[in-house]
């Protein structure tokens, strides 16, 4: 395996970008056209890549597991996207979003990547106003901004609490009119389960019809997967159920190296879990803690009654309430980071305080605020958010406080790429939350919109190019090659394999079993023989789903089971790489905190010296398949220093 | 809570389909619609039956993927939900559920209680969109939209494309679909350059597909889990009116 090479362009930070737009290599018009470029997603990440890359006059090929691009994931964002605009006038600059990104990931991504996403922010907002998205405005008519953790401006843009929402549809919109054009053709209701590599590049892919059931091949000169998060490796997570690992699993496996697997995010405010048949965990938006306020009581008495429902949250007097947030924190308050809130409402629960009938629970109180400003104003900030909770809980927010506990929300960790976003198997690139490349081990909110829309619409259509301009020359490829043809089969003998198991028990079964010694011990608090434990218990469990499951119906047609088993296979061995690279990595920063790690205030032990590196792993199959290779991280333009939000 | 559950099978497009009665037990009133199908799915494993397919993603009423036909209404007996937000506590125990798939002749049936609304995305791919290609938009800021314009093109905007207005329209009409679309964008002045194009094409497809006429029951308002308004629908004949003299 070569050296990785991060491909970061020479001269100041400032000028990087500028630098390499101005030397690429680019594909003359009429060349484009006879170039096919495979799009993996139609998330925010891949609807703007594939709608850039067709309105450029590529030939695109664009896939979704869901029956139409505009219900992937993204649509589910609910806060908000980041960018540097300063139409606050609060002293926000690119420097300042930039350097917010880098010590919020807690100093474990690279400078280059991030202050060009902090670069681009602006043409981002500026280029969704122009689409039609519906930004929330000020009674001027300008655009109006909220405040998300782990910053001290208000930088953050939003369409009440349905962001993802509108950007994705911007994205979507964008993609229709190139589908109509013809630059782009779509395959919705296909999964990728397959890479096809043909002499060292990235040259094609093999996708599953889910309504038939059959294993389609697909040429591209390049390929891009932009297939979100694995955050569903917990099981329980605020991610889509369809949510999953697949394809950047197969592309691990083909030689694309998988960096940081083991910072993953836990978000703060979400709905707390209720009962086994659960199927997934509800975020309520971080943008509320810009009005909510966080407390547990101060007294374990009360925290006893109140959990068994003796008194109510409102009969607590001031005095006895624990604003922990804002009595550890009194800088940044309510608004620390995700990676901070989430060890700390864990602290007071695991302590006896928590509230809720589990235990596990604490208050997100909106009284202070409906006072201050009017309940209208809360409803008008947050409507739709308190309107999904009380659905859910049955209970009224205006008048009970919420009651939020963390939850898998996000994935840091994800594929390797260059500057270029292409990973180490050449013309195979990755965006998105599918890459791992700019929030270290802890992602700041309203940013992971910001980095999907950058990735496809501002930095994949040039850096793509670099590559595509030395392919013009290669004709397209027929899929009755032999590559082709061994990828359909291993694809095929994979999935008939899950089908002869005919065991007993469901995928579900086994989905959730691995879900509860994820979150068990490779959540919030790990620890070495946790981790060790958990890689033995993960490795029984595969061995048992190998023997055991049962998918009823057949291959060679629509299958829901087999879909999920499919998916479920490839988590299960995602499972232990997360888990080794949590045990590997000696030191506390970010999502990942060991426990063996933590200041005496109960904060994370970094270790710069010894673990200031990204660790990106190579498939080498055999029996121990994993192999870490390390990406030394160079701050030239920022000092590294302890994270402090107090 | 026990339920008695009615639920519409059919193997696949082609095949006929009919309905076939399942006994629940124990169902907890905290568990969602889509939850109670999902242990009715998990025991049809266990007895090696091919479990009830349904569309569903978010689980959080945003992607529009879930839909079910339930008791004779789009997205269950609650209003402005869809159906992965209806939990068991809006029934009774005891009650008899019957679960259909959305009917509407251009949404066909897949298998069981999943359709094909890929109709949806021909009407967009029409004109739902404004023509403007990545890079060289001017700042946003540039553009102003006095609040009020702003607020009710979100209100439009907050279509999931679930396909309620279509299930609960006698015509299977998908003009509140179309019109918070046009909608959306008529009241942005970003928009207004291809107003009279965008209505008259979007139009065209719709009956292209052979959704049907309004004939103003305004049912689809009663049933849509964004409760977007028929006023959109006011909005786009007028659009519409204007494009056909214009
Ligand atoms: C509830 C929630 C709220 C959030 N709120 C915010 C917020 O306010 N601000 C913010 O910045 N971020 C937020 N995030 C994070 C952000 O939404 C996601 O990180 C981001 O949208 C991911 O976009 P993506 O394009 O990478 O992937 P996705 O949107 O997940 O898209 C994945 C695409 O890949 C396709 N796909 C997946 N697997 C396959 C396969 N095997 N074959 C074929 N196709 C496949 C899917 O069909 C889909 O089209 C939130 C996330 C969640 C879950
Ligand atoms: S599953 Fe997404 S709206 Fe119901």
């Amino acid at each position: 395996m070569t050296e990785l090479n991060a491909k970061i362009p020479e001269g100041p930070l400032a000028e990087k970008w500028a630098n390499y737009k101005a030397h690429q290599n680019l594909v003359n018009p009429t060349n484009k056209r006879k170039l096919d470029v495979i799009v993996v997603g139609t998330g925010l990440a891949g609807a703007s890549a594939a709608a850039s890359l067709g309105e450029l006059g590529f030939t695109v090929k664009n896939f979704c597991y869901q029956d139409s691009p505009r219900r992937a994931h993204s649509i589910a964002a609910q806060g908000g996207i980041n960018a540097a605009k300063n139409y606050q006038n609060d002293g926000d600059s690119i420097y300042r979003l930039f350097y917010d990104t880098i010590k919020g990931g807690d100093y474990r991504s690279r400078e280059g990547n991030v202050y060009r996403l902090a670069e681009v922010s602006n043409e981002i907002i500026d280029h969704c106003v122009a689409q039609g998205v519906p930004f929330a405005r000020e009674y001027s008519g300008l655009l109006d901004n909220r405040s998300f953790g782990g910053a001290l401006v208000s930088r953050t843009f939003y369409a009440r609490g349905q962001t993802g929402q509108q950007l994705l549809l911007g994205a979507y919109s964008a993609l229709s009119r190139q589908i109509k054009l013809g630059t782009v053709k779509l395959y919705n209701r296909h999964e990728m389960i397959e890479l096809v590599v043909i002499d060292g590049k990235a040259r094609g892919i093999i996708a599953r019809d889910l309504i038939t059931g059959k294993l389609e091949r697909y040429f591209g000169h390049a390929v891009v997967i932009a297939t979100g998060g694995y955050g569903n490796v917990f099981y329980l997570s605020t991610n889509a159920m369809g949510s999953n690992a697949s394809a950047i699993w197969q592309i691990f496996k083909k030689g694309a190296m998988f960096a940081n697997p083991c910072f993953t995010q836990i978000h703060p405010t979400c709905i707390p879990v209720h009962g086994d048949y659960q199927s997934k965990l509800t975020l309520m938006s971080e943008s509320l803690r810009n009005d909510g306020r966080i407390w547990v009581p101060k007294n374990k008495e009360d925290a006893e009654k109140l959990r068994k429902k003796q008194i109510r949250a409102k009969e607590i007097k001031e005095e006895d309430r624990d604003y922990y947030l804002e009595r550890r924190y009194p800088a940044y308050g309510n608004l620390v980071p995700r990676d901070v809130a989430s060890r700390a409402a864990k602290e007071r629960c695991d302590a006896g305080y928590g509230v809720g009938e589990s235990g596990f629970a604490v208050y997100l109180d909106f009284e202070e605020s409906i006072g201050r400003l009017g309940k209208y104003v809360i409803e008008e900030r947050y409507g739709n958010l308190f309107q999904m909770y009380e659905k859910i809980v049955n209970e009224n927010p205006y008048e009970n406080p919420m009651m939020i506990y963390p939850a898998v929300h996000y994935t840091m960790g994800g594929i390797w790429v260059d500057y270029e976003l292409m990973t180490t198997i050449p013309g195979l690139y990755c965006l998105g939350e599918a890459n791992f490349s700019d929030h270290g081990a802890n992602r700041l909110g309203a940013s992971a919109l910001m980095q999907g829309l950058a990735d496809g619409y501002f930095v994949l259509p040039y850096t793509i190019q670099n590559f595509l301009s030395n392919e013009i020359r290669v004709p397209r490829m027929s899929t009755d090659r032999p590559e082709f043809e061994e990828a359909e089969k291993s694809a095929g003998d994979r999935l008939s394999k899950l089908m002869r198991i005919k065991g007993n028990k469901s995928v579900d079964h086994f989905h959730k079993e691995l879900g509860k010694i994820m979150w068990e011990y490779v959540g919030m608090g790990r620890n070495e023989p946790g981790l060790t434990k958990a890689i033995n218990l993960i490795r029984i469990l595969r061995d048992d789903f190998w023997k055991d499951l049962r998918i009823p119906g057949n291959l060679d047609e629509m299958n829901i089971e087999l879909e999920k088993a499919n998916r479920v296979a490839d988590f299960l061995e995602l499972a232990e790489l997360l888990a080794l690279d949590a045990l590997e990595r000696k030191e506390s920063c970010g999502g990942h905190l060991r426990e063996e790690y933590q200041t005496p205030e109960g904060e994370c032990l970094r270790n710069d010296k010894d673990y200031m590196y990204v660790a990106a792993w190579e498939y080498t199959g055999g029996n121990n398949p994993y192999k870490m290779h390390k990406e030394e991280l160079k701050y030239e333009e920022i000092e590294v220093k302890q994270r402090i939000y107090k | 809570m026990d339920f008695t559950l009615k639920i519409w099978r059919q193997k696949n497009a082609k095949a006929k389909g009919k309905f076939v009665t399942y006994n629940l037990k124990d169902v907890s009133s905290n568990c969602s619609f889509l939850e109670m199908l999902d242990i009715l799915n998990e025991q049809l494993v266990h007895q090696n039956e091919e479990p009830v397919v349904f569309d569903t993603d978010c689980r959080e009423g945003i992607c529009g993927l879930c839909s079910l036909y339930i008791n004779g209404r789009p997205h269950g007996p609650d209003d402005a939900i869809t159906t992965c937000q209806l939990h068991m506590r809006k029934f009774k125990d005891g009650d008899i559920i019957v679960v259909e798939p959305w009917r509407a002749r251009p949404f066909p049936v897949i298998k069981d209680l999943m359709v094909d609304r890929t109709a949806f995305d021909a009407i967009i791919q029409e004109g739902g969109f404004i023509s403007v290609n990545t890079g060289g938009a001017p700042d946003a800021n540039a553009i102003i939209i006095p609040k009020e314009a702003a607020e009710l093109s979100m209100d439009a905007a907050a279509c999931i494309g679930c396909g309620a207005c279509v299930a609960a329209c006698k015509n299977a009409s998908a003009m509140l679909f179309v019109s918070a679309k046009v909608s959306h964008f008529a009241l942005l002045p970003q928009g207004k350059p291809e107003a009279k194009e965008r209505v008259r094409k979007m139009v065209a497809k719709m009956d292209e597909l052979g959704f049907g006429n309004c004939t103003n029951t305004f049912a689809c308002e009663v049933e849509c889990p964004k409760l977007i308004s028929v006023s959109t629908i006011a909005r786009m004949n007028r659009e519409f009116l204007w494009a056909k003299i214009g």
